[in-house]
């Protein structure tokens, strides 16, 4: 049977362990030539300069051909071709598709239609795996463990598919402890509190950010976004609540770090990127080995 | 409305030797469970009658269908349109076993997903759900992975 990466959750805790353990032998060696003579297809129905250039490098550096294109305008959707016809055709040319697409549920309709492996690079707001893999082998790399870990989510905690997927995927560790730091509009939705009570997984709730966080072990920064607001006063009250300086560092642990997918705009103050615990621009880097682990594993290449 | 009437009223659905009745069900889905259960398609006799007085819902409809039984699993797809319909099973004239119908795990086709950018909205998908709470109903798509709610609901 093939395996699909569509949602976080297709992965066992064992599979993430599994990735984690590829991902620091890609570190270590990042070019393997395990694609040989492999085509993988990088289908960006949107456009995604970060996933799709970290992808593409990661086929890249394990030897693989690449087919596909990097925004919708040139491919044939422009003809009005459906999702349907597109994966078949391509599904008949490539080893492998990854694929980003602005609708929901598209990467799991494709994984139906398709005769080989896909690999979700994010379907509209739902899911977004590879993102949430490489937030974990960030954690792991940096705190040398994904059990016991004390993380702080800030800022919008509503929609940020990020912040769920990491969510979903930590509960699966021993003892993690959630703080949650969002204005009322931006609140994590009950669906993911009523999981982590039952559970029995502690989680707080906060509206200020403030040195709260010396517990600390990671910050995971989140973008409040305009557009999600619909009061612009409202937005304007909160924007700059939730801006992490450098100041606010000096009572945390030694072994903190600020994770943030990016981009960002204005909830990361600069003065904090000199400091040794911003850890996002690694983080990006840490993107290509897991995505690398990802399609080893997807292909059974190691 | 007098008895007399009523006794007429129920006459007009003629009562059937052999097969299964379906009654209380809402008048205005009277249609989809026609449809849902592809009655349009059968060949046997099939009688209905919509718009009848009920005392538990204040109007009915009810489909009478001669040799023809429904596994559990068929009939429980109308239970999202027609959560009190009842079945009764008819052999030689007489009523051997009656049936209600109860929400299933899963809900294929039937429900239009509420979220505008999933996937089954913008392109011909078969729609698919688990269903994570029976009453209030809760629907969780298979693709897009949102919740719709039964005030959300709307059948296809």
């Amino acid at each position: 049977m093939k395996k699909d990466l569509i949602s976080i959750t297709d992965y066992s805790k064992e599979e993430y362990l599994r990735i984690m353990e590829l991902a620091a032998d890609f570190e270590q060696n990042p070019n393997q030539k395990l694609l040989e003579g492999k085509v993988v297809a990088s289908l960006f129905f949107e456009p995604s300069t970060r996933t799709r250039l970290s992808f593409e490098t990661a086929i890249n550096r394990l030897g693989g051909r690449i087919i596909g294109f990097s925004d919708s305008n040139s491919s044939s959707v422009t003809k009005g071709e459906t999702l349907h016809d597109t994966i078949r055709m391509v599904s008949n040319y490539a080893d492998l598709i990854v694929m980003r697409h602005p609708l929901e549920g598209s990467a799991r309709y494709a994984s139906e239609v398709s005769s080989v492996p896909i690999i979700n690079a994010g379907d509209g707001a739902n899911q977004h795996p590879t993102q949430t893999l490489l937030d974990m082998y960030s954690i792991m790399k940096t705190q040398g463990r994904l059990d016991n870990i004390n993380i702080f989510m800030v800022g919008d905690l509503k929609y940020g598919r990020t912040v769920h997927s990491l969510l979903m995927a930590l509960s699966q560790f021993e003892n993690p402890i959630f703080n949650f730091i969002a204005p009322d509009e931006l609140q994590m939705p009950e669906e993911y509190k009523i999981y982590l009570r039952e559970k029995g997984i502690r989680f707080f709730e906060h509206r200020e950010f403030t040195d709260i966080i010396s517990e600390a072990d990671i910050v995971y920064m989140t973008r409040v976004q305009k557009e999600r607001f619909s009061d612009p006063i409202e937005y304007e009250q909160v924007k700059n609540v939730y801006i992490l300086r450098n100041s606010m560092l000096a009572n945390t642990k030694p072994n903190m770090r600020i994770l943030h997918p990016l981009p960002r705009v204005n909830e990361i103050h600069t003065d904090v990127d000199k400091n040794e615990k911003a850890y996002y621009f690694d983080q990006a880097l840490n993107g290509v080995f897991a995505r690398e682990a990802i399609i080893a594993h997807t292909l059974s290449l190691k | 409305m007098s008895d007399k009437i009523k006794k007429k009223l129920k006459l007009k659905v003629s009562a059937i030797s052999e097969g299964t009745v379906i009654d209380h069900i809402p008048s205005e889905n009277l249609f989809k469970v026609i449809s849902i259960l592809e009655l349009d398609k059968t060949t046997n006799m099939i009688t209905f009658g919509a718009n009848l007085d009920s005392e538990q819902q204040g109007s009915k409809a009810i489909i009478k269908v001669s040799n023809q039984f429904f596994a559990n699993d068929d009939i429980n797809r109308i239970a999202l349109i027609a959560p009190n319909a009842k079945l009764n099973i008819i052999r030689d004239y007489e009523v051997v076993e009656k049936k209600v119908v109860e929400v299933p795990d899963q809900v294929i086709g039937i429900v239009k997903c509420f979220n505008p950018k999933c996937i089954t909205n913008n392109e011909d998908v078969l729609t698919s759900f688990k269903v994570t709470s029976k009453s209030p109903l809760a629907l969780k798509c298979k693709y897009c992975e949102k919740i719709t709610h039964q005030h959300q609901m709307v059948i296809k």
